[in-house]
C-alpha cells in the first residue's frame, strides 16, 4: 500500500498536509500522534471512505479491509448473521463457508449464535476485525482497534492481529496507546497537526529522540515520543 | 440489486428481534381498527337533559278563544335527547351539578299562559328554563347548540300548529262550515256561498239597486281568491326559509369511510415515516453506514432499501387494519386493486419522506422523536376543512401540508375507498412528485453524512 503527498482539507482547515505512507505485505505499521493529527482522516483516505483533495494513494490488488473504531456491526444479529451478511453483500460465492472460516479464525466458533449485544467489548471488536477481513484483503486498516478494552482482551487482539501479519496481511492501523505501538507496530508514523513528522521503526524513534533529549530516550517509549513532540513545537 | 435484498432481509430480521416494536406494529394497527369500527359502528347516544315540566297538566294553548290540539312537545323533545324527567328544581339542579346531565330543562308553570298571551293585547314573554354547568367550555358550547336546536324545533312546532289554526280559520271564511266557541256550535256561510247567493238574487233586485249589489258580490269574489291565495302564505310564516342543498364541489364519501381513511393513513404514515427514518438512523448508529457504501451497497441502493422495508411493512400492517374494520364496517372487496395502488404510491411517498429524516439525524432515538414531531402536526393540520379557520390561515395550511405526503396519501385512500370519494389521479401524481423531491433530498443529506 502506498500513499504519497496526501492533502485533505476540512473547510479552511488542512487536516493533512502532504502526508506519505507506504507498507509491504506482512508488515505492521503503527499510527501515532496527538488528537486531531490527523490518524482516523488518512486511515479513511487509505480505506477510500473520504477522498484526498491531494495525493495519490495506490495499492497493490486485492481488497483493503477496513476495520473502524467501533464496532461497525449489528448488534441485534447473532454473530453467525452479522458474518453471513456481509459475506453475502460482498458477494461471496459460498457466504456459509467464509462465515464459517472468520469464525474459526476469531475463535468464536461457539458462540456464533450469540447475540453480538450481548458480547464482550473485546469480543465484539474480534468479529469487527473478521467483516473487516471477509474480503480476504492484502491490507488490513484498523482505526484505534484496542479502545476500551481490557489489558487480557487486548493482548488476545494483538495476537490475533499479529497472526495476520504472520500469514502476509499489510496491516496499519492508528492507536492512543504508545506502548503498544512499539510492542506490535514494526515501523512507527508519527502524526502531528496534519504533518507526517516521522517514519520509522521504535528504536529509531528513540535514537533520533536520544541527540534532542537524552535523559527521555532511555526511559519508556511514550516519555520519548512525548519529547520527540515538545522539541518539534507539538 | 443483490445487497438490497440481504438488507431488507437483515432489517426485517431486526425487527423481529426486537419484540416490542413488533408487537406495536401489529398491535397499533389492530387498536386502531377497534376503536374506529365501535366508533363508527355504535349509534351517537343522545345527551341526558333533566326535564321538569311544572305546567298544569290539560292546559292547552289557545288561539283566538280556540284551544289548539296537543303539541306533545315533551315527546318531541324527548325523542332527541335522554330526558331524565326530575320532580323539582332542587333535584334538577343536583343532577345537572353532579355532572349526571348535562342540563336541565325547566318548563314554568305558567308557559302555557305566557303563550296564550301572545294574541292578546298584552302579551308577555313565554320562557323556558335551561340549567347548564360550564365547567368545561366544549361541554357547554355542546349543551347550548342542542338546547338552541331543541327550542328552534319546538317554536317551529308551536308556530306550524298556530299557521295550521289560521288556515283552518281562512277555510272557514272562504268556504264556510261549523265553528264551536263557548261549547255552541256556529254555522259560518262562507265568502264563496255568499257571492253565489248574491248572484242568485241580483236578478231579482230593481235595476237601480243591481250594481251596488253587483260591487258587493265582485268583493266577496275577489275576497276568496284572495284568502285562498294567503293560505299557503301563512303556512310558510312557520318556516318562511327552506334549505335546498345543492353539492358543487369536494364530492366527499360517507363520514364512515371517511374516518376508516383517515385512520389507515395515519397508520400508514406513523409506521413507514418511523419505520424509514429509524432504520436509516440505526445505519449510522450501529456505525455500519461507511462499511456498507464502501462499495457493498450504493446509497441509492440503501435509500430504495429503507424505503422498501418501509412500503412492505406499511402494506402489510394498512391491509390488516382495512380488513379488521370489515368487521365493523364493511367495504367495497371489489376496490382492494385500487387500495394496493393508493397504499403504495402513499407508502413509497412516505418512506422517502422519513428517509430525508432519518439521512438528518445520527440516533434512532433523534430520528424517531423528529419523526413523531413532524408527522403529528401535519396529520392533524390535513384534517382542517376549508371556513374552520381564516382564508390566509387556510391558504398557509394547504401550501404547508401539500409538501408532506400526508394529505395526498389521505386523499388517494378515501378515493380508493369509495368511488363517493375525490379522484385518485391527481393525489397519486402529487405523491409521485413528493416521493422524487423527498428522495433527493435524501440523497443529498447521505451524500453529506458520507463528506464527514
Amino acid at each position: 500500500m502506498r500513499a504519497s503527498g496526501v492533502v485533505k482539507r476540512f473547510g479552511d482547515r488542512e487536516a493533512l498536509r502532504g502526508v506519505s505512507l507506504s507498507a509491504g505485505p506482512g508488515e505492521l505499521v503503527a499510527i501515532i500522534g496527538p488528537n486531531g493529527a490527523g490518524k482516523t482522516t488518512l486511515l479513511s483516505i487509505l480505506a477510500g471512505i473520504a477522498r484526498p483533495d491531494a495525493g495519490e494513494v495506490a495499492s497493490a490488488d486485492g481488497a483493503i479491509g477496513w476495520v473502524p473504531q467501533q464496532a461497525a456491526l449489528y448488534r441485534r444479529l447473532t454473530v453467525e448473521e452479522n458474518l453471513l451478511l456481509f459475506a453475502r453483500l460482498e458477494g461471496h460465492e459460498d457466504p456459509r463457508a467464509s462465515a464459517d472460516e472468520m469464525l474459526e479464525l476469531t475463535g468464536l466458533g461457539e458462540r456464533r449464535g450469540e447475540i453480538v449485544a450481548r458480547l464482550s467489548g473485546g469480543n465484539q471488536q474480534r468479529i469487527n476485525i473478521a467483516i473487516g477481513l471477509l474480503s480476504r484483503p492484502a491490507v488490513l486498516l484498523l482505526d484505534e482497534p484496542s479502545v476500551g478494552l481490557d489489558p487480557r482482551q487486548r493482548a488476545r487482539l494483538w495476537e490475533f492481529v499479529s497472526s495476520l501479519a504472520g500469514r502476509g496481511t499489510t496491516v496499519i492501523f492508528s492507536t492512543h496507546d504508545i506502548q503498544e505501538a512499539e510492542r506490535y507496530g514494526g515501523r512507527v508514523l508519527v502524526l502531528a497537526d496534519g504533518e507526517s513528522l516521522f517514519d520509522g521503526s521504535a528504536g529509531e524513534l528513540r535514537e533520533a529522540v536520544r541527540s534532542e533529549a537524552p535523559e527521555a530516550a532511555d526511559r519508556d517509549f511514550e516519555t520519548a515520543f512525548v519529547a520527540y513532540l515538545q522539541h518539534r513545537g507539538h | 440489486m443483490r445487497g438490497v435484498r440481504w438488507l431488507l432481509l437483515k432489517d426485517l430480521q431486526i425487527l423481529r428481534r426486537s419484540p416490542l416494536q413488533a408487537v406495536l406494529l401489529v398491535a397499533y394497527p389492530i387498536l386502531i381498527a377497534v376503536l374506529i369500527g365501535f366508533a363508527i359502528s355504535r349509534e351517537p347516544s343522545d345527551p341526558r337533559v333533566a326535564f321538569l315540566n311544572e305546567v298544569p297538566p290539560n292546559t292547552r294553548i289557545n288561539v283566538g278563544g280556540q284551544e289548539l290540539p296537543k303539541a306533545n312537545v315533551k315527546d318531541r323533545i324527548c325523542e332527541r335527547v335522554e330526558c331524565v324527567f326530575v320532580d323539582d328544581r332542587d333535584e334538577a339542579e343536583e343532577k345537572v351539578e353532579s355532572g349526571d346531565v348535562l342540563a336541565a330543562l325547566i318548563l314554568p308553570a305558567n308557559l302555557v299562559n305566557q303563550i296564550n298571551s301572545l294574541s292578546t293585547l298584552t302579551p308577555g314573554v313565554p320562557e323556558i328554563e335551561v340549567l347548564v354547568n360550564e365547567e368545561n367550555a366544549v361541554k357547554a358550547e355542546l349543551v347550548d347548540d342542542r338546547i338552541t336546536s331543541l327550542l328552534a324545533q319546538a317554536n317551529l312546532q308551536i308556530a306550524q300548529r298556530i299557521g295550521a289554526e289560521g288556515g283552518r280559520y281562512l277555510g272557514l271564511l272562504v268556504n264556510g262550515g261549523q265553528f264551536s266557541v263557548l261549547g255552541e256550535t256556529i254555522q259560518i256561510l262562507g265568502l264563496r256561498a255568499t257571492a253565489q247567493i248574491l248572484k242568485t238574487v241580483t236578478p231579482a233586485l230593481p235595476p237601480n239597486l243591481r250594481p251596488a249589489l253587483e260591487e258587493v258580490t265582485e268583493f266577496a269574489t275577489q275576497a276568496r281568491d284572495n284568502l285562498d291565495v294567503a293560505k299557503p302564505l301563512i303556512d310558510r310564516l312557520a318556516q318562511p326559509i327552506a334549505v335546498d342543498k345543492v353539492v358543487v364541489g369536494g364530492k366527499s364519501p360517507p363520514l364512515e369511510i371517511f374516518a376508516i381513511a383517515v385512520a389507515a393513513t395515519l397508520t400508514l404514515a406513523f409506521v413507514v415515516v418511523l419505520l424509514v427514518a429509524g432504520s436509516l438512523a440505526l445505519e449510522r448508529e450501529e456505525n455500519a453506514f461507511s462499511r456498507l457504501t464502501r462499495g457493498l451497497v450504493s446509497s441509492g441502493g440503501l435509500l430504495g432499501e429503507k424505503v422498501l422495508l418501509g412500503v412492505v411493512v406499511g402494506l402489510v400492517v394498512t391491509l390488516l387494519m382495512l380488513f379488521g374494520m370489515q368487521v365493523f364496517s364493511p367495504l367495497d372487496l371489489g376496490r382492494v386493486p385500487l387500495w394496493l395502488v393508493a397504499i403504495l404510491f402513499s407508502a413509497a411517498a412516505l418512506g422517502a419522506a422519513g428517509a430525508a429524516l432519518g439521512a438528518a439525524a445520527r440516533e434512532v432515538r433523534a430520528v424517531s422523536l423528529l419523526a413523531f414531531m413532524v408527522t403529528l402536526p401535519v396529520a392533524f393540520l390535513s384534517l382542517v376543512p376549508s371556513g374552520a379557520v381564516g382564508a390566509g390561515a387556510f391558504d398557509a395550511i394547504r401550501i404547508f401540508t401539500a409538501l408532506f405526503p400526508f394529505k395526498p396519501a389521505l386523499e388517494a385512500i378515501t378515493a380508493a375507498l369509495d368511488e363517493a370519494g375525490p379522484g385518485i389521479g391527481g393525489p397519486l401524481l402529487h405523491l409521485t412528485v413528493l416521493f422524487a423531491a423527498y428522495a433527493a433530498i435524501a440523497r443529498l443529506a447521505l451524500r453529506r453524512f458520507a463528506a464527514v
